[in-house]
């Protein structure tokens, strides 16, 4: 049964391998110039061409969007138990209509509530 | 000729009385040694940035996505130009003013003329002022047409950039069969023009005018209607008319906000007493307004520049021998002419020397620009590139 | 040839064979579509735009793209100083890493998949998270606030265009009854089979706009936005660094219009032609619209982008969902 996700395996391996012949190439064939004739400014974060205004740049950054990422989880979570239904929807006979019906009522609710509540507007 | 234009007569009959607006440059600039401690960091956008029109520097202070505070940061392409004016004779100053703005570098070319002749009562010739009014329009319409490809561009479209280039490639070349230049014009002369037009001028400029009409029609419908570019554009960068009459815009950007202020209207100068043409304004005030007033603008001039070729006189295009050395009354003078931004002023003073002692050109850029920090604030980072679009300016006019 | 495989085939083994066999063919598939694509792009822009495009390096400028893989080999990969190194060399390798397994999934033709399981489809779209991370981490190992911007960017509009993709993929997975690939072939193949662009053309609309979103393509290109963003999350790498990020967009593309093309254009499905070959023809021609929507749209800002997902394509696509649902089911009680 998992044998048949070996090649899966594989992939990632061979994946591994293409980057590493592709980046190694080009660390074989760059130029590598002296590190005393290099200017120090060329290893600089490039901010339009003046010095960076401040030096740490790896921050929080206030995306406002908090919200829509945790609505993001739940409906994702339920779109993934929707998917063994979908599978299972012809075997299921009327009640599998009648479930998607009350489960997908429950999802809409949730999104008309978050819209209505403004979860959903870019402050 | 006094100083006291037609522009402040309009502005004084508008019936508000602004309050005028404090200039909005180096207030960022002291806060930047210490980080802000609301969450809120400094961000470069430009000089080295490629939607920054040349080398505006915006220094963003950003919550996130939003700009809080914006600082124009401007001077990285000075060149001294009204310097330079002081130390040559008047028309050793010739070549310089389309250097300042090389997007409308005729009509800046033909408003220095225009400038030294009022001042010192020089005569043109009918053909000459007919021809600089066609020229001009011809130079407008390749302003507004590069300016609605790099606007697309920074909305994140490319292919109206390069149909607009295409087009505007042809004005190019029949600009340059006449002035024997691309970009930096020095085609008039004080008294009337260099050079005659080629004898094909006319046919091809109706030529012209033919294409770029069937142009229009595909320009709106690839990107008026569209839906993204309707989104981005309705609503965004709003400039209320007290904006506008504070900071003192004037140009396509005046007009977007309903302030019917067209120097060729308000002042008439060269031929356009003589032509029909509207003034096409609109009252939202947004980017949008902005993008429609351009392109209706683009059609007037093609209107105007198909009367001059109707109404082409024959004759002599400026005296016989170049008019080197203008004898200068002493005084103090101004006339101004409609660029493609707006109020372009050339304020001359002249002594008893053949040298100027002082020139100052007014520049429309400029006002628009500090308008811009204003209407930035409370914006996302994406708009602040529409709307520095929308606002069309030209970095090196504005620094001279 | 057959020589060299039989010698495979004594070393590794048949099954070894075919996966070793099969591998190599798919990463030569990956640079050669990212370096087709990259001619195929510039060709189109150049159609759209009246002019040429490439013309200099081979006949009507093909090579054009394996000169530039060449020249950006060497170049000097550039590595500033305040980034976080290791992440900042891994973040391209990560952003690569699901490609090859992505590719092996497809059915390229009936029973012609690497990698043929029952969770084809979930398996697909779960490893297309992993990419997501890549790209984040290059851009927040950078230390620059370009990339951050455009970090940030890309996980928003990846997370929020995820829904409209599963969603309008599963009211194909409830026609079909299935999430094998390979049987979602087979349902729209067999005696009565209907491609399933014709029961789910809405489905269809809806899994190309967000694949483009899920694809950081224009008009949703708004991680590395260039009039914005300078290059986005890129911004401070060189060399083949920035190019595998390229790569890996251009097999994504690829991957999401594979998978367009099994579950809406009946995959290798078609007359005359080798299964194959239509395949690659339906896949390039979805490409196709994701180019010349490239070259017609401007950009979507953030928020109007995000309320495109949450406000249009979430409720659009659970309406489909349950349309499909009732209609299938009334067909069944019918019958």
């Amino acid at each position: 049964m998992s044998a048949q996700y070996l090649p899966v395996l594989f992939a990632f391996m061979g994946a591994i391998g293409f980057m590493a012949v592709m980046l190694g190439l080009n660390h074989l064939l760059g130029p590598k110039p002296k590190a005393a004739l290099t200017p120090a400014v060329k290893f600089e974060p490039f901010e339009c061409g003046v010095p960076a205004l401040q030096r740490d740049n790896r921050r929080r950054i206030s995306v406002k969007y908090y919200l829509v990422a945790i609505l993001f989880v739940m409906f994702d979570l339920e779109a993934v138990l929707l998917y063994p239904w979908a599978v299972l929807y012809r075997e299921l006979g009327l009640f599998g209509l009648v479930e998607l019906v009350v489960f997908l009522i429950s999802l809409v609710v949730g999104l008309i509530y978050a819209w209505r509540k403004g979860a959903l507007e870019w402050q | 000729m006094s100083t006291e234009s037609a522009t402040l007569k309009a502005y004084a009959a508008h019936p508000r009385t602004p309050e005028y607006a404090p200039l909005r440059f180096g207030t960022l600039t002291p806060a930047l040694e210490q980080a802000p401690e609301d969450g809120t960091y400094y961000l470069n956008m430009g000089p080295q940035h490629p939607s920054m029109h040349g080398v505006l520097r915006l220094l963003l202070r950003l919550d996130g996505e939003k700009v809080v505070e914006c600082e124009p940061v401007i001077g990285y392409s000075h060149r001294a130009h009204e310097k330079m004016a002081e130390r040559g004779i008047f028309a050793q100053f010739l070549p310089n003013p389309s250097r300042m703005d090389y997007l409308g570098g005729m009509i800046y070319n033909v408003g220095y003329c225009q400038a030294v002749e009022r001042a010192f009562s020089i005569e043109v010739p009918e053909r000459a002022v007919v021809l600089r009014t066609l020229c001009c329009e011809l130079n407008r319409i390749s302003s507004h047409l590069l300016w609605f490809g790099t606007f697309l561009l920074d909305l994140g479209a490319f292919t109206p950039f390069l149909l607009a280039f295409q087009d505007r490639e042809k004005i190019l070349d029949i600009l340059d069969s006449a002035s024997g230049s691309r970009l930096t014009y020095c085609y008039a002369n004080f008294g009337g023009l260099a050079l005659d037009v080629p004898e094909d001028f006319a046919e091809r400029t109706r030529q012209y005018i033919k294409e770029q009409r069937a142009a229009f029609h595909t320009y709106h419908e690839l990107v008026t209607g569209n839906v993204i570019f309707r989104q981005r554009c309705e609503g965004v960068g709003i400039i209320t008319q007290d904006t506008i009459l504070s900071y003192g815009m004037t140009g396509p950007n005046a007009r977007a906000s309903g302030i019917a202020y067209d120097v060729r209207k308000a002042e008439p100068y060269g031929f356009y007493p003589e032509v029909e043409f509207d003034v096409p304004t609109r009252d939202e005030g947004d980017c949008l307004a902005r993008y429609f007033v351009r392109f209706e603008e683009m059609e007037q001039s093609l209107r105007i520049v198909e009367q001059c070729l109707d109404r082409l006189p024959e004759g002599p295009v400026g005296p016989k021998k170049p008019l080197v050395r203008v004898k200068p009354k002493p005084g103090e003078y101004y006339h101004c002419v409609e660029s493609p931004r707006g109020q372009f002023g050339m304020f001359i003073v002249a002594d008893k020397d053949p040298e100027p002692w002082r020139i100052k050109a007014r520049t429309p850029s400029f006002s628009n620009l500090s308008a811009m920090a204003e209407m930035l604030e409370g914006t996302m980072v994406a708009d602040t590139i529409a709307i520095l679009g929308s606002i069309d300016i030209v970095m090196p006019e504005i620094d001279r | 040839m057959t020589a060299l495989l039989d010698t495979l085939e004594g070393t590794l083994g048949g099954w070894g064979t075919t996966l070793l066999v099969g591998f190599v063919a798919l990463a030569g598939l990956i640079t050669v579509n990212a370096m087709f694509m990259v001619w195929f792009e510039r060709k189109v822009a150049g159609w759209v735009q009246g002019r040429l495009g490439p013309m200099e390096h081979g006949p009507q400028g093909t090579l054009q793209t394996l000169l530039d893989v060449v020249k950006l080999l060497g170049k000097e990969s550039i590595i500033p100083a305040q980034v976080d190194r290791k992440v900042f060399l891994l973040a391209p390798v990560v952003a690569f890493l699901p490609a090859l397994a992505m590719l092996s999934l497809l059915p390229y033709d009936n029973n012609l998949t690497m990698t043929d399981v029952e969770s084809g489809l979930l398996l697909v779209f779960a490893f297309g998270g992993v990419s997501l991370m890549g790209i984040f981490m290059g851009a927040w190992s950078s230390n620059n606030k370009f990339a951050l911007l455009g970090g940030m960017r890309a996980v928003s509009q990846n997370i929020a265009y995820e829904l409209p993709l599963l969603l309008s993929a599963m009211a194909v997975v409830l026609c079909a009854g299935s999430l094998n690939l390979g049987e979602i072939v087979a349902a729209q193949t067999g005696e009565n089979g209907l491609w399933f662009i014709v029961m789910q053309p809405v489905a269809l609309g809806i899994y190309l706009i967000a694949a483009t979103a899920e694809t950081n393509r224009a008009p949703f290109d708004i991680p590395e936005a260039e009039s914005e963003l300078v290059a986005g999350f890129h911004t401070e790498y060189t060399g083949m660094g920035f190019a595998v990020f390229f790569l890996a967009e251009y097999t994504y593309m690829f991957i999401v219009c594979g998978i367009g093309a099994t579950l809406f254009l009946g995959g290798g499905d078609g007359p005359l032609l080798p299964g194959p070959v239509w395949f690659i023809l339906k896949v390039y021609f979805l490409l196709f619209l994701m180019v010349m929507a490239r070259w017609t749209y401007p950009r979507l800002r953030f928020d109007q982008l995000m309320n495109l997902a949450w406000k249009f394509l979430i409720p659009l696509s659970l309406i489909n969902l349950l349309a499909t649902a009732a209609v299938l089911k009334f067909v069944e009680v019918g019958s």
